[in-house]
């Protein structure tokens, strides 16, 4: 049985009454891929700034400091934003057999709604506003709507949920509901803000010294912990077993590793402020936490990979599936590498450098965007009723320039990182600082060279995606199509229910 | 449990029986090695929570059987690593510069001690090793001094700095000779006074020029600078009969100088640094290769 009459049959099994709503699918699945090339982009640009500074430009819009929390801002909330809310409005429809609460208009405004969120943060920071909190630098009025957009973002699939024609709800949707919740909760805090004026877009923080870091920090780990990891575990759950055709692996273990993983994540913030004015009883709860979290997060990544039991042998010939695997092990590998880092006498070396945005990374172009790239190129098929994608053979080639890229660079940042962070402490026999600031930076140019270098392979592979998407769209399909695909099953176009009226 | 449970033919595991859009979930137990991991870091984060700081109350928190403070061991490894270094800093705040120049010890550790401030604290302006940048930095690694090269002409700048605000900083102001309605100079004779600066340094290539020039010097240069241009350390004057030019050594440049002269700053570095680490720098400074 192939994706594609599984398709068919879910369809004729499901209600007839049910039309799902995929038109806002579809708008979320092109939004991921543009976004998704927009921060690839302004990443290399912003590698290549650190490695030869005059690409700053000397223009105030064109330097680091206000590309960088365009690119993670890009990355986060643009891409792996939009990869969540497409993926997850697809699969609380399909799991739950029930079209989206509220109707197309509302989820019309729900897609229009938060790409204005992603435009006036990005022209926001271009033109130097900020709130200098990490990854919540958007001012208030940014705030603001994007609090609006994601109350009527849960109430759309709390309200599809409570509509749901199975008697339970599928693991998936708890790690989108986990996400949609949690983050409500995190934006809130962490920007309650004064603004000075109502016409102006300066705004002081609520919280100040240390209670403003760690909130912010509580805030900016569990950005990670929920919006990248949970919810992406959402996608996880759904697009593997069902691209594997496996059972998965285990029902208890997912109970467990959920439930385990919600409770875990939203203390570990404290670990990014080890040695500093934090109290010390709040570094040991934030490390402990952390530590104790590794096996609730390897939960997801044993459900993911022993999923392929009896279908690993689709690796070789799918790369659609390579694309999820490699995915779920690339999770594994930054959820067993965060709980290390976190343990105080190994964050006293890597905190502050390199080692840290390649822990990011792997996490980020391994984990997040290969398990998008692995569901867009599930769902692009299905959205536009095609048989198949326009090229497997082209998802392989983004598939190794990728891995290759992100392998580069996270290699890159190890040595450089630890390296810096040795730097920074050796002192010579006389007691002094064995090396300058500035002579810790010449010697990471050749590292950051080798990071650009891998970041403009990820973007070469993504732009792949983006012209396989295109085809695949327009409906062509390449003649270079694997065996496993070359079925008499058929082309199911046209057979994508129409809105909901 | 539902009933439509059933065995999955590969692992032999049954299924739960529920199904969402095809997927189905097996009901295989939790992994043996995965729950003993989990317990083991339960474990450990108790034992780490008994013996550290980790239970906060209403006005202070649990100090944990080891009794750490992280701000105590900074402390203490800030005051061992001091008392290692205790009898050179002793030795350096107490002896007169000239003393350190000449006990084999004292100027091991200074030198030692000046390089590591220098490279933190002047190198981004004076370039690594004090060799300058363009720009108005000047070299440190030369025998031109601006404000003296002597240990205690160099120890005064390193501590008040130049054109600052602090009140002991070093202070002077190259007047402005060719701007505005009353200008010193004409555009015409301040090429003459380039063409007669240019002179000193044997690179004149307009006599003429150069013989207008001169008096032109005398009368408006010369108290700073000199006669011959030798300059005068005493008032920040640049010596003008050499090679080296700190806003560039060009006709075009000099012009520029003297129409709208660009008047260098330097912080004031005491308050910032302790005295050691001043006297240090000021022996390190004298050592680069141009030292009086």
């Amino acid at each position: 049985m192939t994706a594609v009459t599984a398709e068919s049959l879910a369809l004729a099994k499901g209600d007839e009454n049910v039309t799902y709503n995929m038109t806002v699918v579809r708008q979320f699945t092109l939004a991921t891929a543009f976004w998704g090339v927009a921060a690839f982009l302004v990443g290399v640009v912003i590698a290549l700034q650190l490695a030869f500074p005059i690409l700053n430009l000397d223009l105030p819009w064109t330097t680091f400091g206000r590309l960088r929390p365009l690119h993670t801002s890009a990355a986060i909330f643009a891409f792996g934003g939009n990869a969540l809310l497409a993926t997850s409005l697809y699969v609380v429809q399909r799991t739950c057999r029930a079209p989206l609460w509220g109707g197309p208009s509302l989820a019309s405004f729900l897609f229009w709604g938060y790409q204005v969120f992603i435009v006036l943060a990005g022209t926001g920071y271009l033109m130097g506003v900020t709130q200098s909190k990490e990854y919540a630098e958007p001012e208030w009025y940014v705030d603001l709507w994007l609090t609006l957009v994601w109350v009527i973002y849960l109430l759309i699939f709390v309200g599809t949920l409570m509509r749901r024609k199975e008697p339970h709800i599928y693991v998936a949707n708890w790690f989108y509901l986990a996400f949609i919740l949690t983050v409500a909760m995190l934006h809130v805090v962490n920007n309650l803000t004064v603004p000075v004026s109502w016409t102006g877009v300066k705004s002081y923080i609520l919280w100040s010294g240390v209670q403003d870091a760690l909130t912010q920090w509580w805030y900016g780990h569990n950005a990670v912990g929920f919006f990248l990891t949970a919810g992406f575990l959402g996608i996880m759950y759904y697009f593997v077993p069902k691209r594997a055709e496996r059972p998965v692996y285990s029902y208890r273990l997912s109970i467990i590793h959920f439930w385990s993983l919600i409770f875990l994540y939203i203390w570990a913030g404290p670990h990014h402020l080890h040695y500093t004015a934090l109290p010390d009883w709040a570094q040991s709860l934030g490390m402990m936490f952390s530590v104790m979290l590794w096996m609730p997060s390897w939960g997801g990544m044993i459900n993911g990979l022993m999923t392929l039991s009896g279908a690993w042998d689709k690796l070789r010939t799918d790369p659609v599936l390579r694309f999820l695997v490699a995915a779920v092990g690339f999770y594994g590998m930054s959820t067993f590498e965060g709980p290390v880092m976190s343990i105080k006498p190994v964050n006293a070396l890597s905190h502050y450098t390199d080692w840290t945005i390649g822990h990011v990374h792997s996490g980020a172009l391994g984990w997040v965007a290969f398990i998008s790239f692995g569901a867009l190129y599930f769902l692009v098929p299905k959205l536009w009723g095609r048989r198949e994608l326009f090229s497997l053979k082209l998802v392989s080639y983004h598939f190794w320039i990728a891995t290759i890229g992100i392998v580069l660079y996270i290699t890159a940042m190890w040595i450089s990182g630890i390296m810096q962070g040795l730097m920074w402490r050796a002192y010579n026999d006389l007691g002094f600082l064995q090396y300058s600031f500035v002579e810790t930076v010449e010697a990471m140019h050749p590292y950051y060279v080798i990071r650009a270098l891998g970041g403009i392979l990820f973007l070469v592979g993504a732009l792949l995606m983006i012209y396989n998407i295109y085809r695949t769209i327009r409906g062509d399909y390449a003649d270079d199509r694997v065996a496993l695909f070359e079925t008499n099953a058929p082309v199911d176009s046209g057979q994508v229910p129409p809105a909901t009226a | 449990m539902p009933s439509n449970t059933e065995k999955d033919a590969y692992s032999g595991q049954a299924t739960t029986g529920h199904e969402w859009d095809g997927i189905k979930e097996l009901d295989t137990p939790l992994p043996r090695w995965w729950l003993w991991v989990l317990y083991a870091t339960i474990a450990w984060s108790f034992v780490y929570f008994v013996l550290y700081p980790a239970i906060p109350g209403l006005t202070s928190y649990s100090k944990g059987v080891l009794g750490y403070s992280s701000r105590v061991e900074v402390g203490n490894k800030i005051a061992a690593a001091r008392a290692e270094q205790g009898r050179f800093r002793d030795g350096i705040r107490q002896s007169p510069l000239a003393e350190i120049r000449t006990d084999d010890q004292l100027l091991r550790f200074a030198l030692a001690g000046g390089k590591a401030a220098f490279a933190d604290n002047c190198a981004p302006c004076h370039g690594v090793g004090g060799v300058g940048n363009p720009g108005g930095y000047p070299s440190l690694a030369d025998d031109a001094w601006i404000w003296g090269g002597s240990l205690e002409d160099i120890e005064r700048t390193i501590l008040y700095g130049v054109r600052n605000d602090h009140e002991d900083s070093r202070s002077s102001q190259m007047p402005i000779f060719g701007r505005g309605e009353d200008a010193v100079l004409t555009p015409d004779q301040i090429a003459d006074v380039a063409e007669f600066v240019l002179s000193m340094s044997k690179r004149s290539k307009n006599a003429e020029a150069m013989k207008r020039g001169a008096p032109l010097y005398k009368e408006n240069c010369a108290s700073c600078h000199g006669p011959t241009g030798k300059g005068d350390s005493e008032q920040g004057a640049p010596r003008l009969n050499d090679a080296i030019w700190i806003h560039g050594g060009s006709r075009e440049a000099i012009i520029a100088q003297i129409t709208r002269p660009k008047n260098g700053t330097m912080p004031a570095w005491s308050g910032r640094l302790d005295t050691e680490t001043i006297k240090m720098l000021t022996v390190y400074v004298h050592a680069l290769g141009g030292g009086q």
